[in-house]
């Protein structure tokens, strides 16, 4: 007996698939949105670094980015709008061994969240952060953000926007991050490496993604998916250990990439427990 | 290491006994933000929690603070926090993400006079609706009124035990007096503290599903780093924990979270009666004002009116049943608490004409003299003032 093979038996399974919940597949992302690169990037450093994946957990915020939480089959959680870095801090200091992954995106992180990362920093609380950036509020149909370049458009700022934006990687510096690293996801390579760096090293470690949201902000600014990847090929000048007050993004004259701070400084949980006489 | 339950008699305070009560049930987390008049806590637990192999940590606002408590319970540690009107407006969002994510954990609020910064050192019991409705959307919650130092420490414990056994952020809603008075507090022996851990899964791992309740309505619960790969989240959920945007998803998350409550009633309600099996007249009341309503029973027994008082201990849910009953046979119901009537539109709902009901209340700062009362009870027994 022959008998028709089942569509599953003959799809091979994709390396990274023993991290996905493929049971949650179609993911919501949009056709090219960076999201998936980047999250793909985290897997496999994820597998690169990690060795106890049952030691590894994942937490997002609210929006696009933060439904990778919802994808990655680990212990992970999909917490409020901007409250992902409490809810990881409170996880680290309950799992102070666990490998405690913050993924989640710009307006999440910066605007809504940005108070509890630049503490999270101060404290050199033991979390990798990675920040998707697409520049706008894509979840919610493209707003303005805290990262949308100035005079670019967006559903809030429709004739531009009047404000400027952060720059990510000096805020994270100058908050006591101790390892400082901004990429895109054409550099999938590099990334990987960055993300696999900051699981194996103790320590506040933020790793900003620059990623295309071709149909919220891309749309409103002239710049399809493969614009943006252009843009970020031609324009993308990787300068390792770069000051971080010296990038702010420039995608006229030049996207500054590469690791921009890696410095040891005692945790916040070693220094809880040296300062109280434990261990 | 340090004791973590200081057997023995004490002198101290309310917040002080929280705290005590909190190391006593296991709590081995906290996450605070200071505010009056719920600092002591917070400083009492950073004092102690280091010398029992628990942390402590001091967050940025009290909406980190709550997140760390909810973060650290999923790391399968038992967590608190606590603080006052303006905080816990803060924490209304994470609340409902403990909620409907069934996360134990303990919050206390030390109720101090509001609206806005309001009275930040003197006492008022105004945050009663809050602590029912304060967060979007519906769902069934447990709040508890100590009345003195001693029952904080006791009722901390029974809060951690039922949010242990139930899946859920439980509330203390104390208040300034209760919280700073100082009171002899006895701290049982150890091995006579009853104290309560989550259920934890048995069965296949890749079997598990986070959200399958028993037959209490109550699912297992794994921690992070047991290997069960749980997905948890604010959005609505299946029984597997994923997001499922359905009406039909919402229907049986909700009564899934509700019906945990409605179904183990007769073990979350406590409540004490006092004097009431012959009484006319029921006062109603809870935390520090029911200390004045003793007073006030007595003088009114005195005077030849049979009242009595019916305290809340469990505040939420709401004993509704109970004071359904009483108005079949009583001649009115006075509610004292320090607010502009809270509790009273429960009274009133339960009641539903059937007899006399006032409210004996006021804009907070102060306690309710027990004069006040036994002139409200005086007045509906028609026999004046």
């Amino acid at each position: 007996m022959t008998g028709k093979k089942k569509q599953t038996d003959i799809t091979p399974a994709h390396p990274l698939d023993d991290l996905i919940r493929t049971d949650r597949i179609p993911h919501i992302w949009c056709p090219g949105c960076g999201i998936g690169t980047a999250f793909s990037a985290c897997l496999s450093a994820i597998k690169r670094s990690c060795e106890n994946l049952n030691n590894v957990s994942m937490v997002s915020g609210i929006g696009c980015s933060g439904r990778a939480a919802g994808y990655i089959k680990l212990d992970s959680f999909h917490t409020t709008h901007g409250r992902a870095i409490p809810f990881a801090t409170g996880l680290k200091l309950a799992k102070p061994d666990m490998n405690v992954i913050v993924f989640s995106g710009d307006g999440d992180l910066f605007a809504i969240g940005g108070n509890h990362f630049i503490h999270a920093a101060r404290r050199n609380m033991d979390l990798t952060v990675i920040c998707v950036n697409n520049l706008n509020y894509g979840m919610t149909g493209g707003q303005a953000a805290a990262t949308t370049p100035h005079k670019a458009k967006t559903t809030t700022s429709i004739s531009g926007n009047p404000e400027d934006p952060f720059n990510l990687p000096l805020l994270a510096y100058a908050a006591g991050a101790t390892y400082v690293a901004r990429w895109t996801i054409l550099h999938t390579r590099d990334l990987t490496e960055s993300i696999s760096e900051a699981l194996s090293r103790k320590g506040f470690s933020f790793i900003e993604v620059l990623a295309p949201c071709p149909i919220n902000y891309g749309r409103r600014n002239k710049e399809k998916s493969l614009d943006s990847l252009k843009l970020y090929q031609e324009k993308s000048i990787i300068k390792n250990g770069a000051d971080p007050a010296s990038v702010d993004l420039d995608f006229q004259n030049g996207i500054v990439l590469g690791t921009f701070v890696n410095r040891d400084k005692p945790t916040f949980y070693e220094k809880y427990k040296m300062i109280n006489g434990l261990d | 290491m340090s004791k973590a339950v200081l057997t023995g008699t004490h002198y101290m305070t309310g917040d002080e006994a929280c705290a005590e009560g909190a190391l006593a049930a296991g709590c081995r987390f906290f996450g605070g933000y200071p505010i009056t008049p719920a600092t002591e806590v917070a400083e009492h637990m950073s004092e102690r929690l280091p010398g029992v192999g628990g942390v402590f940590i001091q967050m940025e606002d009290e909406i980190a603070a709550i997140g760390s408590v909810l973060g650290a319970s999923w790391g399968g540690v038992k967590s608190m926090t606590a603080t006052s009107g303006p905080g816990f407006s803060l924490m209304m969002e994470n609340l409902g993400l403990g909620l409907v994510t069934e996360t134990p954990c303990v919050i206390v609020n030390v109720q101090r006079g509001g609206p806005s910064t309001g009275l930040p050192t003197q006492g008022a019991q105004a945050d009663m609706m809050q602590a029912r409705w304060g967060s979007h959307g519906d769902y069934e919650i447990i709040a508890l009124a100590p009345s003195s130092p001693q029952e904080i420490f006791h009722l901390t414990i029974t809060a951690f035990n039922l949010s242990e056994t139930y899946r859920l952020p439980v509330l203390i809603m104390t208040d300034e007096i209760v919280g700073h008075m100082s009171e002899k507090v006895t701290i049982p022996d150890e091995k006579t503290i009853v104290t309560v851990n989550r259920k934890a899964p048995k069965g296949r791992k890749d079997r598990f599903k986070l959200y399958q309740p028993g037959e209490d309505g109550v699912a297992p619960m794994p921690a992070a780093g047991d290997g069960y790969n749980v997905h948890v989240t604010g959005l609505t959920h299946d029984e597997r924990g994923y997001p499922v945007m359905t009406v039909d998803a919402q229907r049986e998350m909700m009564n899934r979270i509700t019906g945990k409550i409605h179904k183990n009633l007769s073990h979350i309600l406590l409540n004490e009666r006092f004097m009431l099996d012959d009484a006319d007249y029921v006062i109603v009341s809870y935390g520090v004002s029911s200390r004045t309503s003793y007073a006030a029973v007595e003088e009114l027994r005195a005077m030849g009116i049979r009242a009595g008082l019916f305290r809340l201990i469990t505040v939420w849910p709401f004993p509704g049943n109970a004071v359904k009953e009483l108005a079949e046979r009583v001649k009115g119901f006075v509610t004292v608490e320090i607010n502009l009537g809270q509790i009273h539109l429960e009274v009133e709902r339960h009641v539903a004409g059937k007899t006399a009901v006032k409210l004996v209340g006021h804009t907070g700062g102060t306690i309710i003299p027990p004069e006040d009362v036994v002139a409200a009870v005086k007045d509906i027994s028609g026999k004046g003032v």
